[in-house]
C-alpha cells in the first residue's frame, strides 16, 4: 500500500513539474537534443519550430519560411521549393525532398549535424548534378563534398558566384583604391520618411536647458551634457522622448522605444542574434533577452552581464558609434577572429581615419563587416536612406554571403574567395595575404577560353 | 483553390483522360466545364500571349527599337529588363507557389540550361513531336511520383531575332543553328488527375 502510494505521489509530482514547465516554465527540459548555433538561443519557444503539439510537418514548415523565406526570396535561392513541387522532378524530389527544410536541416541531432545546420550526407549535390563534369570538364574528378566549399557553390545563394558574375569581376585588384562607405544619413533623410513620427518629435536642436525630464528627477549634469551633443539633442529627441512611451517613465527604455524612430535598425536587431529572443511576437512566447554569459561563441570572462539591447553598444547617452562598432563588440566576443582585430589591417584604417588621415568611409571596423551599411530606396529612388543592417546573420553563414555587401566594397573578387575560404586568413584578422587559393574564377576562365575556342574553330569551318 | 481542387476531381473522374470529348459541357451539377485538353489549350494561350506581348511590346521595343534599355539574363545587375523566357520562369514559379492544380514550364530538347532539358519519357516525346512538327501540338498522359497527370506540349517559337541570336551565342547553349520562326522548344503543361 505504501509503494503504491508513494508512486502515486511520484507521478502526481512528476506531472506537475512537467506541466509547470509546459506552462510558462523553462521548457528546454524537454529538449530531445541540443540545439544548433543558430537555435539555440530561442530553443525554449518550442511552438516558434514546432508550431504546437502534433502540428505536423507542413506547419512546421511554415515556422521555418517565416523566419526564413524572405532572406531566400532576396537571395534568389538557386533551389526554390517550387523546383521540387513540379511534377516533373518528382524522383529527384524522392530522393531529396526539399520541399521542406527539416529534409536537409534536422534539429537537436548534434551528433550528424555539419557545416551550416546540414543534417544530411554530404553528398547531396550529387544526387541531381553527378554527370557536371560533362559540361564542366573542370569539375572532372573534383570530391563529393566539395560543391559548397567556400567560395564554388552554395545551395540557396549563389549571387556572387555564378560564371558571368565571377567572369565580370576576374580582373579586378586584389584592394580597389579609393574605396569608402557611404554616410550614414538619417539625420537628413527623417523629414522624409513617411514613418518618422515628425509631429510627435518635430526635428528642431534642442540643448540642456529644453531638457523636459521630469523636475522631481535628479539628472545627472554630466548626462545632459551627453545628451545635448547627441543626434537626438540635434533633432528634436527630448527626454520623455525616450523615457516615457505610454506616459510612463522609463529609466532604461527597450528597443521597443528605439523602434519608434529606427524601425529598419530595431527589425534588424530582432531578426539578428543580439535580438531575436524579443521577437514575442513570431516566438509565441516572451523570453529573456540574450546575455554574453548564455553565447556559444567564446566570450570574455569578464564581459557584461547585462541583458543585450540596444543600448548594450550604444550607450545611453552617448551614440558613439565608432564605440558600437568596434569597443563593443570587442568588450564581449573574444574568439581568434575578435581578439586579432586590433593591429589587423582593417584595424590599422580605423586608426589612420581617426587621425584624420583618411577620407571618410575609410574605416573598417567590426560594424563594417557584419552590420554592413544598407541602402533603402524611396519613391523609385528619390531619396536614399543610408543605414546599417543590425542583423549580423544575415550575411554571417556561409561566409560568401558577405561578397556582394561587404568585400568587394573594396577588394576583388578573387582576393575575396580566396580570404574568406582560408581559416587561417579569417583567425588572423586577414593579415598578410591568404593562405589558399580557390579556383572558381579559374575554371570560369578555363571554360571560357574552351567555348571560345570551339566557337573559333566552328567559325573557321570546322 | 479547393472549389478549383473539387472541379478537376470531377474532371478526373470523369475523364479517361486524352480521349475524352471535347464539347463543352453546361455549368449544370457536377459535370465538369472544360475537360483538361481545353483547360490546358486555354491555360497555353494565355501564357503564350503575355509572353508574345512581352517580348514586342516590352523587349523588342525598348531593346531594338527606341534603344533606351537592354535585356540581360542577369537583369539586377546589369539594371536591364528579364529576359522573356526569365519572365516566363518567374510566373511559372510564382503559380507553383499558390497552387498544385496545374503547372508549367519552358523547356528544350536544346535547353541553355540542362535542367530544361526533357526529363520525362512523355517530355522527351512530345518536344521531339512538335520539332518534327511545326505547328503541332503534343498531348499525353504519365504518372509522376504516384500521380496521374495529363501533359500538353505547345511549340515555342522564335519568334523576334533576338530568342535566336541569345540562343546562339550563349556559351552554354548545345545549339547554334537556330532560325527566325522555328519551334526552339516548348511549353509543358501539366494537370493532375488524380490525388
Amino acid at each position: 500500500m505504501a509503494l503504491w502510494l508513494a508512486w502515486g505521489l511520484g507521478v502526481l509530482g512528476l506531472a506537475t513539474y512537467l506541466w509547470a514547465k509546459i506552462e510558462g516554465g523553462d521548457r528546454r527540459v524537454f529538449l530531445p537534443g541540443e540545439t544548433t548555433s543558430g537555435h539555440h538561443q530561442i530553443e525554449a519557444a518550442c511552438d516558434a519550430c514546432h508550431a504546437g503539439p502534433f502540428a505536423g510537418r507542413d506547419a512546421m514548415q511554415q515556422k521555418c519560411e517565416g523566419c526564413h523565406l524572405a532572406a531566400l526570396d532576396e537571395a534568389r535561392d538557386s533551389h526554390p521549393q517550387s523546383k521540387f513541387t513540379d511534377p516533373r522532378n518528382a524522383d529527384r524530389t524522392a530522393l531529396l525532398d526539399a520541399r521542406y527544410c527539416v529534409t536537409c536541416h534536422v534539429e537537436h541531432r548534434t551528433e550528424r549535424t555539419h557545416a551550416l545546420g546540414l543534417t544530411i550526407p554530404e553528398d547531396f549535390c550529387v544526387l541531381c548534378h553527378k554527370d557536371i563534369a560533362v559540361e564542366r570538364p573542370t569539375h572532372e574528378g573534383l570530391a563529393f563534398d566539395t560543391c559548397g566549399s567556400s567560395g564554388c557553390h552554395n545551395f540557396h545563394d549563389n549571387r556572387s558566384l555564378y560564371e558571368d558574375f565571377l567572369l565580370r569581376h576576374a580582373a579586378a585588384p586584389d584592394l580597389l583604391e579609393g574605396s569608402a562607405l557611404p554616410a550614414r544619413n538619417f539625420a537628413s533623410v527623417a523629414r522624409l520618411l513617411s514613418a518618422y513620427p515628425r509631429e510627435e518629435f518635430p526635428l528642431s536642436r534642442l540643448s540642456a536647458a529644453d531638457a523636459d525630464a521630469p523636475a522631481a528627477l535628479a539628472v545627472d549634469t554630466q548626462l545632459l551634457e551627453d545628451w545635448s551633443g547627441t543626434a537626438h539633442a540635434a533633432t528634436g529627441v527630448n527626454c520623455t522622448a525616450c523615457h516615457s512611451g505610454g506616459g510612463t517613465w522609463m529609466d532604461r527604455p527597450d528597443y521597443v522605444v528605439c523602434a519608434t524612430c529606427h524601425a529598419n535598425e530595431s527589425t534588424g536587431f530582432i531578426e539578428g542574434r543580439h535580438g531575436m529572443r524579443l521577437d514575442a511576437a513570431r516566438l509565441g512566447m516572451s523570453l529573456p533577452p540574450m546575455t554574453p554569459a548564455e553565447a556559444r561563441l567564446p566570450m570574455l570572462p569578464d564581459a557584461p552581464g547585462d541583458a543585450v539591447d540596444c543600448g548594450s553598444c550604444h550607450g545611453s547617452h552617448r551614440f558613439d558609434t565608432t564605440f558600437a562598432a568596434v569597443d563593443a563588440c570587442l568588450g564581449c566576443h573574444a574568439d581568434d577572429h575578435s581578439r586579432a582585430y586590433v593591429g589587423s589591417p582593417h584595424h590599422e584604417l580605423l586608426e589612420r581615419s581617426r587621425a584624420g588621415l583618411l577620407p571618410a568611409g575609410s574605416a573598417v571596423t567590426c560594424a563594417t563587416c557584419h552590420m554592413p551599411r544598407t541602402e533603402l530606396a524611396y519613391d523609385y529612388g528619390a531619396y536614399v536612406h543610408v543605414l546599417v543592417d543590425h542583423n549580423q546573420s544575415r550575411n554571417l553563414r556561409p561566409n560568401d554571403k558577405m561578397l556582394r555587401s561587404v568585400c568587394l566594397e573594396c577588394h576583388g573578387l578573387g582576393f575575396s574567395i580566396d580570404a574568406l575560404a582560408d581559416r587561417a586568413s579569417i583567425d588572423s584578422n586577414f593579415r598578410g595575404r591568404p593562405g589558399l587559393h580557390v579556383e572558381s574564377i579559374d575554371f570560369a576562365l578555363e571554360r571560357r577560353r574552351a567555348v571560345d575556342a570551339e566557337r573559333g574553330r566552328i567559325g573557321e569551318g570546322e | 483553390m479547393k472549389s478549383r481542387k473539387a472541379l478537376l476531381r470531377r474532371i478526373a473522374l470523369a475523364t479517361t483522360a486524352i480521349a475524352l470529348p471535347l464539347a463543352v459541357v453546361a455549368d449544370t451539377g457536377d459535370e465538369p466545364l472544360f475537360s483538361p485538353k481545353q483547360l490546358a489549350d486555354m491555360l497555353h494561350l494565355v501564357m503564350e500571349s503575355d509572353r508574345t506581348v512581352y517580348t514586342r511590346v516590352i523587349v523588342n521595343r525598348l531593346t531594338l527599337q527606341d534603344k533606351v534599355i537592354t535585356a540581360s539574363e542577369h537583369f539586377e545587375d546589369d539594371h536591364a529588363l528579364a529576359l522573356p523566357a526569365q519572365m516566363f520562369r518567374f510566373g511559372s514559379e510564382m503559380v507553383a507557389s499558390k497552387t498544385d492544380d496545374f503547372s508549367y514550364s519552358l523547356q528544350s530538347l536544346w535547353a541553355v540550361n540542362r535542367q530544361n532539358m526533357p526529363r520525362t519519357e512523355i517530355e522527351m516525346q512530345g518536344l521531339t513531336y512538335i520539332s518534327e512538327n511545326p505547328g503541332e501540338r503534343f498531348y499525353g498522359e504519365e504518372e509522376l511520383g504516384g500521380v496521374k497527370y495529363f501533359t500538353a506540349i505547345y511549340p515555342d517559337i522564335a519568334v523576334a531575332p533576338a530568342c535566336i541570336s541569345c540562343h546562339n551565342e550563349h556559351p552554354d547553349s548545345p545549339r547554334r543553328d537556330f532560325e527566325l520562326n522555328e519551334v526552339m522548344g516548348g511549353v509543358v503543361v501539366r494537370i493532375p488527375l488524380s490525388e
